[in-house]
């Protein structure tokens, strides 16, 4: 029983890494597809531990979360990387911070 | 029969629409040719609706309102369905709206007809024609809807007719003026109107006059105080739409228009419209305000008449009359004789419409010329203008056996068996009558007799035969008309006893035969003595004439100059000092909140930065500081 309870942690610390390691990336670097990767990450480590959780309680409803996190995130995607890649075909070299030229 | 009623009102409204497509297209004469048609369908077919209605049992029961069974509901479709207020458009077929759309499209088709020639020549021949017959639309609306809504829909129609076609001419500055005058003083009496229809639908919860739901049906259960304020109110509406003390002063100014107008629309049916609305409404006016009413029309009566007296344009003595007859017809309202004031609107749109359209005739023949000064001895050059002129002149002057005699006694009658003040109203009818004689016949003395005043060059001309038939067609009405309502034997009151369902309310009183007859002796005394001063001063000079034409009279106690004088004067100030004040202080708390809004987005705005990091840090931040938060509150 040990044994179980030790690996469910591990992934939960490992989702929070993943977590943090985009939350940082989102935060200081300034390329807008990385920047994109990085809310990828950051997904992607929350979902590990909501299935962590699911498997550990022996719940569904954490999986179920994890497809619409899925689906959301694919959503997500197709806008984000539509408007990365419009940005950069109109200045190949635009970091983030040229994404202001569009404040009202 | 009666379901065709919907037609009589389209027939216009279709030569209006015609007439905007197409009239410039169309031109002289066939523009007129057709809306003198379409006027002259609407008639036919009123006609047709008469004898319909004249088919319904006036016996039968369960007619809302008093109505009998001789009345009928035509429901176009829904107007308005809001909430409790539902508004149709429906017309009304029963013997009061009957009555006044038989003469409404019977005057109005010999109008037309008249203008056929009258405007002959006239740049803008098309769009008169227009203007008439949307005027007919929207009359025929007034007298025939069966709302307070639809009777609005034409009240201001036929305003803005009036609007356009007293400014028809607006080349001149005078009728441009004139024309705007008279819009804006008719604005104040739709007030009334307006603010009249608002309380009867709160109190009452509906509009319409007949049917199941009807004013008159709910009348009994409105509390006295906003009855006597509903009558006030509809006396305001009335008194601006038919010139009465102290908003006539439009109307004299109206004379600017071609004549047909002045003749169809500021004499004949236009101006009846508030006399309608005071007798369509009867039940509700509370004998304090009929008293109101009865001492408005005996004053307008008399001031007019007074100041008929020294005009000398030809159009304004008969505005001035117009004025005092409508006088006239309020003070039968306020005496409660609803009968005598719808067969004095009658008998007068026979005569005041014979009048104009002969001294149409007399300014057409000697090229536009409107002073009397530079008349007289027309009779020899223009016999049928001459001969039918005189007509209406012994009509209106209440000469028996005409028209003008039975139902200005009948008046007179009805004035003196008033409950309060009767015989002083009688009095200042007697008067009246009396300048009424005396005026019109110095008109026709100056304008027909007398030696010649005008230059040779002028060549005066008996006018075209689409000028006199109305004039002939109108002076054998003006003769006659009177035999719809002849007192003492009671089975020729047809009139009294057509319009009896329809005005349950009326007022009655029974005066012995000996009384009327006195009454009538008396009336018929001053305006022979009238008429003896007028041909004493006018035809045998034994008077000297500017005696007779007091300055005074002349510019009408002077109302218009002092009204010029104070609204140009401290009027203007005044219009100024609140023109500041809206701009200080309205304006002003306006735009202050406006900026105070502004302000604050000014002090947040910095906090949007368009810069991503910035947002992303927020979240960030805002995400520890909730995570923190929750571990010190200890997840429960």
């Amino acid at each position: 029983m040990n044994g179980l309870e030790v690996v469910t942690s591990w992934y939960l610390i490992l989702g929070a890494l993943l977590f943090i390691i985009g939350g940082t990336g989102l935060l200081v670097r300034r390329n807008p597809l990385i920047m994109l990767m990085c809310v990828e990450v950051m997904l992607n480590g929350v979902n590990l531990s909501f299935i962590a959780f699911a498997d550990r309680f022996g719940d569904v409803h954490g999986q179920t979360v994890v497809l619409f996190v899925l689906v959301v995130a694919a959503a997500e995607v197709v806008v984000g990387l539509g408007l990365v890649v419009a940005v950069l075909r109109a200045s190949p070299r635009a970091t983030a911070d040229d994404l202001s030229a569009l404040k009202g | 029969m009666v379901e065709l009623v919907w037609l009589i009102p389209a027939l216009p409204l279709a030569g209006f629409a015609i007439l905007l497509l197409a009239g410039p297209r169309l031109g002289e004469p066939r523009a007129g040719w057709l809306a003198t048609a379409a006027s002259a369908g609407s008639f036919l077919l009123t006609l047709v609706t008469f004898g319909g209605l004249l088919g319904l049992d006036s016996a039968a029961e369960g007619g809302a309102g008093g109505h009998g069974g001789r009345w009928h509901v035509s429901t176009l479709f829904e107007w308005m369905p809001i909430g409790g207020l539902e508004v149709d458009a429906a017309l009304l077929v029963d013997p009061l709206s009957m009555t006044m759309a038989l003469f409404v499209t019977g005057v109005g088709t010999l109008i037309h007809l008249y203008s056929v020639g009258y405007m002959g020549g006239d740049p803008k021949y098309s769009k008169f024609f227009l203007y008439l017959n949307l005027f007919l639309f929207s009359m025929l609306m007034l007298v025939l809807g069966n709302n307070l809504v639809v009777t609005f829909l034409g009240w201001e129609g036929v305003g803005t007719c009036s609007y356009l076609l007293i400014s028809f001419w607006h080349e001149r500055p005078s009728a441009a003026t004139a024309g705007k005058k008279a819009f804006v003083t008719n604005r104040i009496g739709d007030f009334g109107f307006m603010i009249a229809t608002f309380l009867l639908w709160t109190t009452l919860g509906t509009v319409s006059y007949a049917g199941p739901e009807s004013l008159v049906a709910g009348m009994p259960a409105l509390a006295t105080g906003t009855a006597t304020a509903v009558s006030l109110l509809l006396l305001l509406a009335a008194a601006g739409k038919s010139a009465q003390l102290p908003l006539y002063v439009w109307l004299p100014d109206a004379m600017e228009g071609p004549t047909p107008v002045s003749a169809m629309v500021h004499a004949a049916t236009m101006v009846t419209a508030g006399v309608y609305l005071l007798v369509r409404l009867n039940p509700v006016l509370t004998d304090e305000a009929l008293l109101v009413i009865a001492i408005v029309g005996a004053a307008t009566a008399l001031f007019a008449a007074l100041a008929a007296v020294a005009q000398h344009d030809i159009k304004k003595v008969l505005a001035y009359s117009t004025v005092s007859q409508l006088g006239y017809m309020f003070l039968a309202i306020g005496s409660g004789a609803y009968v005598a004031a719808i067969f004095h609107v009658v008998t007068h749109a026979f005569f005041k419409g014979l009048l104009f359209l002969g001294s149409g005739s007399v300014i057409h023949g000697l090229g536009d010329e409107q002073d009397m000064r530079r008349m007289g001895a027309l009779r020899a050059v223009m016999p049928v203008t001459a001969v039918t002129f005189i007509v209406g002149w012994l009509a209106i002057a209440g000469v028996p056996p005409l028209s003008g005699f039975w139902s200005k006694d009948e008046i007179l009658l009805a004035a003196w068996e008033q409950p309060d003040i009767g015989p002083l109203l009688w009095v200042v009818g007697l008067v009246t009558a009396l300048l009424t004689a005396y005026y019109m016949s110095r008109q026709t003395f100056l304008v027909f007799f007398g030696g010649q005043r005008w230059d040779d060059s002028a060549h005066p001309h008996e006018s075209p035969a689409t000028m006199t038939l109305p004039l002939v067609l109108l002076a054998g009405a003006a003769a006659v008309g009177g035999i719809m309502n002849l007192p003492l034997v009671g089975d020729w009151l047809v009139l009294e006893h057509f319009l009896e369902p329809a005005l349950a309310h009326e007022h009655r009183f029974s005066s012995e035969t000996w009384k009327k007859l006195l009454l009538a002796f008396v009336a018929v005394l001053a305006a022979l003595i009238g008429i003896t001063v007028a041909a004493a001063a006018w035809l045998r000079s034994r008077i000297p004439s500017n005696r007779l034409e007091p300055a005074l009279l002349e510019n009408v106690f002077y109302v218009d100059s002092t009204i010029s004088n104070f609204v140009g004067g401290p009027g203007t100030t005044a219009f100024e000092a609140a023109a500041t004040a809206d701009r200080r202080f309205v304006d002003g708390a306006v735009n202050g909140v406006a900026k105070l809004v502004r302000m604050l987005g000014e002090a947040v705005r910095p906090l949007q930065s368009g810069y991503l990091r910035h947002y992303a840090s927020g979240v960030a931040v805002g995400a520890i500081v909730l995570v923190i938060w929750l571990a010190l509150r200890g997840v429960s």
